[in-house]
């Protein structure tokens, strides 16, 4: 729907990142930096890949897209705004005493979202089961569903990366937001994923690898999919936390502290300055 | 209990292209006709509760009435985050069966007892849970759920349980089945302990003892009212299940009790302490070292009666030498 109009993408990935430092520095929460890396994929995926329609979030035929990592959730709120599901005013009131936009993803009165989130490795096994879905009952909706890279040490993940490929679902497409940084240390530190593309292709994915800050590449990826006929696809896609705001780039701190004050003005200083 | 669950839903499946049949790679000679008649409302999801829950609410989500099956604890506990946040919180339709409530596996070992199912299901919010006493109950309870619109957990015994209903039964979702009638005590059993309930309530007729007799299928949401006129027209109630006595039927009687106002009642839960079984064994063994058979419910009963009467206290009988 939205996708057919010639969205600009790297102006909605800019918004994105601006309601994203404005959301989290207002509300003193966390997680800005998962939020950053993930901007341009969102921007990609809403602005491209994805047929839906805000009027109708219901609409059975709609593609869906399940953020499993719910700590991003200001960057899914910000798109699900940018995309007409509900005014940006609301954005103002994230992480709000009686706000429905909490800190990790909620679907209660959030129109777009499709599942709550926030205990990691929920969402590919609901995404799996939407895509099985679609397949048996012969519509063409496709399920995507972001990742994170620490959430790859959720068992539950390999659970349904092993069933996904062995029932041919090429509607499923996981986007892994690659950050290297995950909750107490560098991903390679905490729990080495590498090789990860290698793990992916073991258990039957169709997988590109690219730098998830590359616009036109992620754009071309996300409205190529399925890579392979009768595969699930996955894209593992190289960001850096923090993107966008050179003091929170690939720095631990931002995936807790809040953009406050002084900070907040000199992120948004330099989002407003960026291209 | 699991014949007649399956060979209602197999009948109830090919009316509704809706209802899907998730297991988790267990159901050898159970699922088979299902599994070959009706291909495309089937799944194997291999050895992964969590994924087989989270498939499940996806294709609950996406219009399904989606079945997950596995025994004991593998359904409930392995997955309970799944059940909590991916079923409960986004009301999906999905019905988590478990085969082999209580000591149905008993000689399978510690693992395989599911004693705090009901307990833990209980406390998820939205969550219906369900434990028929009988194949007929476990036919009516099959319907029930799947007419039901949301999520429920549905805890069976194994194949093979005698008849206990011999009439037709008004089976109502949240609605005791009163089977006994007496002015002396009320039993109310769940699950497949019911023909030991029923047995005992026969013992104790014998005895002088006149027990009105409650099949509690439904414990969540619970029959309050068939609980406080239990209370109020018998003075004591006892709570049977083959189920740990923390947090099931024996608790959520209690608590409807301790909050009743001036309701005085003589209460005792009978069920299993909480802790892991020392013994392993087939059902009846492991009910008859807790005893949960006809003839030690129908013991406890007596003299929790007798103690309680004489010493004009209420609640302090003898707990079988147990902690």
């Amino acid at each position: 729907m939205t996708n057919e109009k010639q969205i600009d993408l790297s102006a909605l990935a800019k918004r994105i990142r601006q309601h994203c430092v404005r959301m989290t520095g207002k509300a003193n929460a966390s997680h800005i930096g998962g939020s950053l890396s993930a901007a341009d994929l969102l921007a990609c995926v809403y602005g491209r890949a994805l047929r839906y329609d805000p009027q109708r979030p219901d609409w059975p035929d709609r593609d869906r897209f399940i953020m499993s990592k719910g700590h991003a959730c200001s960057a899914l709120y910000a798109v699900l705004a940018e995309s007409g599901y509900f005014p940006a005013e609301r954005l103002e009131s994230f992480y709000q005493n009686g706000s429905p936009l909490a800190g990790h993803v909620m679907h209660k009165n959030v129109p777009g979202v499709e599942l709550s989130t926030g205990s990691l490795g929920h969402g590919l096994p609901v995404a799996t089961g939407m895509a099985l879905a679609s397949k048996r009952d012969g519509r063409s909706s496709r399920i995507f569903c972001m990742i994170s890279d620490g959430e790859c040490d959720e068992g539950s993940v390999w659970e349904a990366a092993l069933f996904a490929p062995h029932h041919k679902l090429d509607n499923l497409i996981v986007i892994l937001d690659y950050n290297k940084i995950q909750s107490l240390g560098a991903v390679k530190e905490v729990i080495d994923l590498e090789p990860l593309t290698d793990k992916w292709r073991a258990f039957g994915w169709a997988v590109r690898e690219l730098n998830g800050h590359d616009l036109p590449a992620i754009e071309e990826a996300v409205t190529q999919v399925p890579f392979e006929v009768s595969r699930p696809s996955c894209i593992v896609a190289h960001t850096v936390k923090g993107k966008g705001v050179s003091f929170m780039e690939n720095k631990l701190l931002w995936h807790y502290r809040a953009p406050l004050g002084e900070d907040m003005n000199k992120a948004l200083a330099e989002l407003e300055q960026a291209k | 209990m699991r014949t007649a669950f399956i060979s209602e839903l197999f009948e109830l499946a090919k009316q509704d292209e809706r209802i899907v049949l998730i297991v988790g790679d267990l159901g050898f000679g159970v699922v088979t006709p299902f599994m070959e008649q009706l291909p495309r409302q089937f799944l194997n999801a291999g050895v992964a509760e969590q994924n087989m829950t989270g498939i499940a609410a996806g294709m609950a989500l996406s219009g399904k009435i989606a079945l997950t099956y596995s025994i004991a604890n593998f359904p409930t506990l392995r997955c309970l985050e799944q059940v909590r946040n991916d079923v409960c919180y986004h009301n999906a339709n999905v019905k988590v069966v478990s085969v082999g409530g209580g000591f149905t596996y008993g000689a399978m070992g510690a693992t395989h007892h599911a004693m705090e199912d009901l307990a833990v299901m209980r406390a998820l919010p939205g969550l219906v849970v369900v434990a028929p006493g009988d194949p007929v109950e476990a036919r009516a309870a099959t319907r029930a759920v799947i007419a039901y619109s949301g999520p429920c957990y549905l805890r069976l015994g194994k194949a093979g349980e005698p008849v206990v209903h011999q009439s037709p039964i008004d089976f109502e979702l949240g609605k005791a089945i009163r089977m006994h009638e007496g002015k002396d005590a009320t039993l109310i059993s769940t699950g497949g302990i019911l023909q030991n309930a029923v047995k005992a309530a026969e013992q104790l007729a014998k005895q002088g003892i006149e027990s009105r007799l409650l099949c509690m299928h439904t414990v969540k949401p619970l029959d309050t009212e068939a609980v406080l006129s239990a209370a109020r027209e018998t003075g004591a109630i006892f709570t049977i299940e083959e189920h740990s006595v923390i947090g099931g039927l024996g608790s959520a009687v209690a608590e409807v009790l301790a909050e009743a106002d001036g309701t005085k009642v003589q209460f005792k839960r009978i069920g299993v302490p909480s802790g892991f079984s020392p013994h392993i064994g087939s059902q009846e063994y492991l009910q008859e070292c807790h005893g949960l058979t006809a003839e030690g419910i129908a013991k406890t009963v007596a003299q929790t009666l007798r103690t309680v009467t004489s010493a004009s206290m209420i609640g302090a009988g003898p707990l079988h030498g147990r902690d």
